[in-house]
């Protein structure tokens, strides 16, 4: 809204926001192939837990990550409401697809950026480094995941 | 058609890219002069163009590019600079070599011996040292260059009686060559006045042979007393009708200008003029077809071939399979709706559907695929031609042909094995005197195998020559500072190093190879398919180098079974027999896990405790028995479902840790089954072995 106002191209930027666990998380949406509603997962035995699924993603086999189980939530059963964001992101130098399971989505939104502030050093529950910084909209917190970081570490 | 593409064709559309590159890397060279990787790449293209050029007969094109690839090697030595007169000159070069292998009739050979005196005075003495001339280069005169001739010949009225039959003079002269043959009768007098012993006839002739003229003067030798003939050589294949008339002389220009001025159907008009017999014009005409179809089938060999083929580019094919495989995926889906239904007309239409969409899925695949022998066939002109230059025997042997390979991975694997077969014929396979010296036949033997190996398809090029010198590639790995002196190396790091560029040990530069040049292209390619080389050598016993490339877009016939819910695919080529697990065995929980299959102790692995199933276990187990070549484990699954046309699809990075699986395939319900590394699980199943063994 007046984000938009500035002109300036960085003001802000668009986001999907999701619930995972009860938390609004927010995904650069320049990243965000497609929304898919759950279809049937191929468990693949012998993978790290948080990515022991595989999809077909129209004709591609793409991996299905569960970010839940990396900030230390439940995975409870799919709802209705469960989704998968499908992303395409660099890992190691490679454009990889990946499906992200959400227990729900919300709305692609804009996001200022002077609104994001930096990862607080305390007080959090989660592993810094997974987070990119956490932002505000109204008096709402979104959490900001580094997807990158996040499915490169083990 | 079995043969696959044109091996020639292939090669002129290859010729094209490169020297495309070329062009592009000597204008980006005058701006920059100094980047390495240009000129290397201008030079890669060179030696490319040259050694394919030679496999498949264009040794004019080949000859030519020699030179040209010597001066650019001074350059890369760094004895010249590449100035912009030097690559103004190379691209004037670069035009010739196009016109050598699309056109080599038109081909102006003083234009080539002008190019290279130019690039010898560039480049300055010491040329020789740079290189020997290839042997073709001496004498660039093609004997096969078809000309075009025009004449008329009107024999003796008494040749008939003296003995001449004008039917085998005609027999003759359609020996020589394609052409046409046109009877002229207007000499024929009325039939009252008309003496059947004499003959009255001229004939025009166009004929296209590679003959030169005095082997058409040659047919007339024994007739040649009273008669008339004219031999001409056609020179446009656009000539005019007017303008042939005019050279035979049958019109004078004056008329032809006046007809002309009231168009059209020139020829026509000459006759309703009077000014032309019908017979003349129709030889006429007959020469102007002749001509043009002549220069048509020429044009054959440069660009009017490409109707047969198109080039598409992979993405494209890409799409296109991820496509279909949303179609079999909607497909499928229908198909279960439609079992819900009672309407006949809509099934019948899902039927139909169906059909189509199975046959689009195997017309998808099958446009990728190639069996490996396409790629193979086309070695038997180089190593033939080789041999003979080299002076050695060699016998090319091949296996594996009807491995199949992904269209553009085919295509790029030609390079590399060019590359990796001359330097086997060069260095690798000794002359015939020195091979009896240490105990082996005279005739050199080069085998070009292909196979696939779980995941991967593997190509061999193993020739029984003398072997890698260690002592001299380390040595010049020294010299060149690539490892430190002394360094502890393991023989396949040491022979990873003639894939360096730059890297030759060879003593002198040949035509064929010694540059050090032709293995980084061999890196660079096998890199970017993603495969591995390996390389195994022997002293006096002979060198394989082995390409492994990611079976990612290959086919394969899989056998899809089930364990607990989830259902994988088994390479089929893998398994050797299904059998039920009997009762006994299965109660064996705690004992030993082996199977005794007609008397022979089989080791197996529960795919169910692998993969952690939940499901409770199905009453009678089957065990699928896999080999890799002759070691032999059983996998126990809970169904066999049966056989899959598996198109695989690689797994991402994320589960490069999944070592139980070698990638993944869409099943026909679009469901995603992971497909297991045999050599993988074959290994553990012995490690499990051993384990007992041991305890």
């Amino acid at each position: 809204m007046n984000a938009t106002a500035t002109g300036a191209e960085t003001a802000s930027f668009e986001a999907l926001t999701l619930c995972l666990g009860g938390e609004v998380f927010a995904i650069d949406a320049n990243c965000v192939r497609e929304i898919l509603d759950l279809i049937p997962v191929t468990d693949v035995p012998g993978a790290r837990p948080f990515v022991n699924g595989l999809v077909n993603v129209r004709g591609r086999v793409v991996p299905l990550a569960d970010l839940r189980l990396k900030f230390a939530m439940p995975a409870t059963p799919p709802t209705v409401d469960t989704r998968i964001v499908v992303v395409e992101i660099d890992l190691a130098g490679e454009a990889t697809v990946v499906g992200l399971l959400a227990d729900k989505v919300y709305e692609v939104t804009e996001i200022a950026r002077s609104s994001i502030e930096s990862t607080p050093e305390i007080g959090m529950k989660w592993r810094p480094d997974f987070i990119q910084g956490i932002g505000k909209r109204g008096c709402e917190f979104i959490v900001i995941p580094n997807i990158v970081r996040i499915l490169s570490s083990d | 058609m079995a043969g696959g593409p044109d091996p020639v064709q292939t090669f002129l559309e290859e010729a094209a890219d490169l020297l495309l590159e070329l062009e592009g890397a000597l204008l980006s060279l005058e701006e920059a002069p100094d980047e390495r990787a240009l000129l290397d790449t201008a030079f890669r293209a060179l030696h490319t163009i040259k050694g394919s050029g030679s496999m498949f007969g264009f040794e004019a094109a080949a000859a030519f590019t020699h030179h040209l690839e010597n001066a650019f090697d001074r350059v890369r030595k760094g004895q010249i600079a590449p100035t912009s007169a030097l690559i103004g000159l190379a691209l004037e070069a670069k035009d010739h070599i196009r016109t050598l292998i699309e056109a080599p009739a038109q081909a102006d050979t003083a234009l080539g011996d002008r190019l290279l005196a130019r690039v010898e005075q560039i480049v300055g003495g010491g040329g020789p040292s740079a290189g020997a001339p290839p042997p073709a280069a001496a004498a660039p005169v093609r004997d096969d260059v078809s000309v075009t001739w025009r004449f008329r010949f009107r024999l003796a009225p008494d040749a008939m009686v003296m003995g001449t039959n004008p039917l085998l003079l005609l027999e003759e002269i359609r020996t020589l060559g394609s052409g046409e043959i046109v009877a002229l009768g207007d000499m024929v007098p009325p039939l009252e006045e008309m003496d059947p012993n004499r003959c009255y006839l001229a004939w025009d002739v166009v004929l296209t042979t590679t003959q030169p003229k005095s082997a058409i003067e040659d047919v007339f030798i024994f007739c040649s007393d009273g008669m008339e003939l004219t031999i001409e050589q056609v020179a446009s294949p656009t000539e005019r009708l007017g303008d042939i008339l005019n050279r035979r002389g049958d019109v004078a220009p004056e008329v032809l200008e006046n007809t002309a001025a009231r168009q059209p159907r020139l020829g026509q008009m000459l006759v309703s003029e009077g000014a032309l017999s019908e017979d003349r014009l129709r030889s006429a005409l007959v020469e102007q077809q002749h001509v043009r179809a002549e220069a048509d089938t020429t044009k054959v060999v440069g660009p009017a071939a490409n109707t047969a083929s198109i080039r598409v580019a992979a993405e494209r094919l890409d799409d296109l399979m991820d496509q279909v495989g949303e179609l079999v995926i909607a497909q499928a889906r229908l198909r279960q709706i439609i079992a819900a239904s009672d309407d006949l007309q809509i099934k019948a239409i899902a039927e139909e559907i169906e059909r189509l969409a199975n046959g689009l899925r195997d017309t998808t695949m099958g446009i990728r695929m190639l069996p490996i022998g396409s790629l193979f066939s086309r070695f038997r002109r180089l190593v033939r031609d080789l041999s003979r230059d080299l002076g050695k025997d060699v016998l090319l042997t091949t296996s594996g042909e009807e491995t199949e390979l992904d269209k553009t991975v085919i295509e790029r694997l030609n390079d590399p094995l060019v590359h990796i077969v001359r330097n086997s014929l060069d260095h690798g396979l000794e002359p015939a005197t020195e091979r009896l010296e240490h105990g082996k036949g005279p005739q050199g033997h080069l085998h070009l195998s292909a196979s696939h190996a779980g995941t991967q398809v593997r190509i061999s090029i193993r020739d029984d020559g003398r072997g890698l010198n260690r002592e001299r590639i380390r040595a010049k790995a020294e010299e060149q500072g690539l490892i430190a002196a002394g360094a502890k190396l393991a023989d396949n790091e040491l022979f990873q190093l003639i894939f360096h560029p730059g890297f030759s040990t060879a003593r002198e530069v040949t035509s064929v190879s010694g540059r050090g040049v032709g293995m980084d292209v061999v890196r660079r390619t096998i890199d970017s398919l993603r495969g591995t080389i390996d390389v195994a050598s022997t002293d006096g016993q002979g060198t394989e180098i082995t390409l492994s490339l990611p079976l990612t877009l290959a086919i394969i016939d899989g056998l899809l079974v089930r364990v607990g819910r989830g259902r994988y695919v088994l390479p089929l080529s893998a398994v050797e027999e299904c059998v039920e697990l009997s009762r006994e065995d299965d109660l064996r929980h705690a004992g030993r896990n082996f199977l005794n299959i007609r008397g022979e102790l089989v080791p197996f692995l529960r795919l169910r405790e692998v993969f952690a199933a939940s499901t409770p276990p199905d009453l009678y187990q089957k065990v699928v028995v896999i080999s890799t070549g002759e070691k032999r484990v059983g996998l126990v699954v809970d169904q066999v479902l049966g056989d899959h046309q598996t198109v695989i699809k690689s797994l991402s990075k994320l589960h490069a840790d999944a070592e139980n699986f070698s990638g993944a395939t869409i099943l026909g319900d679009g469901s995603v089954a992971l497909i297991l590394d045999i050599a993988h699980l074959v290994a553990c199943g012995q490690a499990q072995e051993q384990q007992r063994s041991a305890s």
